[in-house]
């Protein structure tokens, strides 16, 4: 799906798909084959996303699905607005129920 | 405390059915979202940042203790072991499966409890004081009229679907604890003649539009309530904008058209409705106000506390208000612990509540608009062992009314709608402050954010407000001073440009140093900014 790379090089950026699983409400990743709970997994959807969301929705597998902007760096995938990353982290003043996206430092992926 | 009669059962039950099996066809795919997404917002279940989130209704901020069991038995079973108790004083779980959701309203069901018309564009649940039924001052007790207003409008078939949500406050004191004039429509009881009956306040808000609702009527009688207040909604309901969100509430249509012009239509359609004998027999009013009788408290009992300790002597002076009876005292229970989240209360502490609601209490306590709660009727003699109770619970701060007993709504933490985090803002500027010395010295200070414009965290009407903003992606804060939702009530005005979260800390400890320098015996902040002005706090500031 050929992710850019920023114009001065460095992380690429990316378009991500993402929602919550119908049935638990999870925050859900769109990871090429099938939804992960975990943003790292995300793939790049390209100029597809909207169908993929339409399609899946229909399929009863995810609900309010929409594509974001994200970047693709030595740190894996991070999404581009501190909203999608705090979707990603779980909230930000409750750790013990965060997910974890990255081995990285958390509090600054987030913030 | 009002029980369900077999009618209130029964529909609550019917509602449980009619949306397990609205549930199960969405999961199998019989509906659509678009179908089923108004559906499970009249039931209260909103699908948020993380999760599905069920607001459960808390009528005028009054449960047993076994509603409070029960709820907390829910944040334990269903949801990830807490809940949120919010400035309308409802409560919010915020991890809920859409699964569980049925059984999670059946449980509610089992003790008189519900989520119906805690979303959608009707009216929402009645709000009234927490210190409703025990304060001295009250010219009548609140619960009953708001109870009346729970049964009108619940299911109103013709106010179903309002151009937007419609929030009521009912008060019967001087001291406006409800933030009534910040409602739709407030009500405040008053005495007239020997009559009881309520002014009536129309077009009060907050949100992006806030505005302080002006008097539209200095007396209706108890026995016409109804009517007047169909005439109130009947005008809204036809002349309120529905073409754009924005300007659909109440507040806007007074405003547009002018409180005059308001007062005329509403008089002019009450004149109307008065002939149509709506209004509820007086029988039936009788009834309800049976189920708020005092309960029975003793008498000859004492007034005297040992504050030996000094801990709990300084509870006492922070938490502990005045009761109308003897030997009783109404409970303060703050949940702004210093480290905590304002209003989130765990599984295990809302049930160590409900049991001393029952132990203690009469069975009955209440939710308040700033997020905490109360037992309204403790025996003095009784507060020692209470407190002991709460501090081994992490329940007995001592801030109530003080610059660390902050309102502040769910925010970019938990909320889709907000553009900044108002929880880790609240707890810097709780730790800031958290010295007990210091928050004394400076005395009541409401203190108020908001993640967004739609200001569910009220600042509007803090002495001290704040507002989240995304400034290009970045969180931002606006700062605001001079609000108040008591009865001196005024909207905050803005003191210039926003700052980061740590740069809000410190302009509001520079303001907090401006108020300690200029104000004058027995000055709260709010009273020493009324007096010098925004300018010196400004000066202060920005430099």
């Amino acid at each position: 799906m050929g992710a850019k790379t920023g114009l001065w090089g460095g992380d690429a950026f990316v378009k991500i798909l993402t929602g919550n699983d119908l049935a638990s409400g999870d925050v859900i990743w769109w990871a090429g084959d099938g939804w992960s709970r975990q943003v790292s997994d995300a793939a790049d959807v390209g100029a597809h996303g909207d169908d993929l969301a339409r399609a899946e929705e229909a399929a009863l597998r995810v609900v309010g699905a929409y594509v974001i902007d994200a970047t693709l760096g030595e740190d894996g995938v991070r999404p581009a607005h501190i909203k999608d990353r705090i979707r990603a982290f779980g909230p930000t003043v409750r750790p013990d129920l965060i997910e974890q996206p990255t081995e990285a430092d958390i509090g600054k992926w987030v913030i | 405390m009002y029980r369900y009669d077999s009618y209130d059962q029964a529909i609550v039950d019917a509602r449980v059915e009619e949306f397990r099996d609205q549930t199960q066809r969405r999961l199998t795919g019989a509906l659509t979202e678009d179908q089923f997404k108004p559906l499970r917002l009249m039931n209260g279940l909103y699908l948020q940042l993380h999760a599905y989130m069920l607001r459960v209704a808390i009528p005028y901020g009054t449960l047993s203790g076994k509603q409070m069991r029960k709820l907390g038995e829910i944040a334990g079973k269903y949801d990830k072991g807490y809940g949120h108790f919010t400035t309308r004083q409802n409560l919010q779980y915020n991890w809920i499966k859409l699964a569980d959701a049925p059984d999670i309203l059946a449980e509610l069901a089992t003790v008189e409890m519900h989520a119906i018309q805690t979303s959608g564009n009707c009216i929402r649940n009645i709000s009234s004081d927490q210190y409703a039924g025990v304060s001295a001052d009250e010219v009548a007790d609140p619960r009953p009229w708001a109870e009346l207003l729970r049964q009108w409008s619940s299911f109103h078939p013709e106010f179903t679907y309002l151009p937007r949500k419609f929030k009521i406050a009912v008060i019967a004191s001087d001291d406006d604890r409800a933030a009534m004039r910040l409602h739709d429509i407030g009500l405040k009881l008053v005495e007239r003649d020997g009559v009881v009956g309520a002014e009536v306040y129309a077009g009060g808000g907050m949100g992006r539009t806030p505005m302080v609702a002006p008097l539209i009527r200095d007396f209706i009688a108890e026995d016409e309530i109804i009517s007047y207040l169909e005439a109130c909604l009947r005008v809204y309901n036809r002349y309120g904008r529905r073409d754009n969100k924005y300007k659909a509430r109440i507040k806007i249509l007074v405003h547009e058209i002018g409180v005059e012009e308001y007062k005329r239509q509403v008089e002019e359609e009450f004149a109307h409705m008065r002939e149509l004998g709506l209004n509820p027999p007086v029988e039936e009013l009788a009834r309800i106000r049976a189920f708020f009788a005092a309960p029975a408290y003793e008498s000859g009992l004492s007034d005297d506390i040992d504050r030996s300790n000094p801990a709990f002597a300084l509870w006492v002076d922070r938490q502990v208000a005045a009761h109308k009876a003897p030997g009783y005292a109404i409970v303060n229970i703050s949940l702004k612990p210093i480290d905590g989240i304002p209003g989130d209360a765990s599984a295990e502490q809302i049930g160590l509540v409900a049991d001393l609601a029952e132990a203690y209490s009469f069975d009955e306590l209440r939710v308040t608009h700033a997020q905490n709660l109360v037992l309204p009727h403790v025996k003095k003699a009784d507060l020692y062992a209470i407190w002991q109770k709460l501090v081994a619970a992490g329940l007995a701060e001592a801030n109530l009314d003080l610059i660390t007993d902050i309102i502040a709504c769910p925010g970019l933490d938990y909320c889709a709608l907000a553009n900044a985090r108002s929880i880790p803002l609240a707890q810097k500027i709780a730790a800031r402050f958290a010295a007990a010395e210091r928050q004394a010295e400076i005395g009541e200070l409401k203190l108020k954010i908001s993640g967004c414009i739609n200001a569910c965290g009220h600042h509007h009407a803090g002495h001290i407000g704040i507002l989240g903003v995304d400034r290009r992606g970045v969180e931002n804060f606006q700062l605001l001073l001079g609000g108040s939702g008591a009865e001196d009530a005024s909207l905050g005005q803005i003191t210039g440009p926003g700052f980061s979260e740590d740069g809000v800390v410190d302009a509001i400890e520079k303001v907090t140093d401006i108020y300690l320098a200029e104000r004058e015996s027995g000055e709260r902040f709010l009273d020493t900014y009324r007096r010098i002005g925004m300018k010196p706090f400004k000066e202060a500031i920005y430099g």
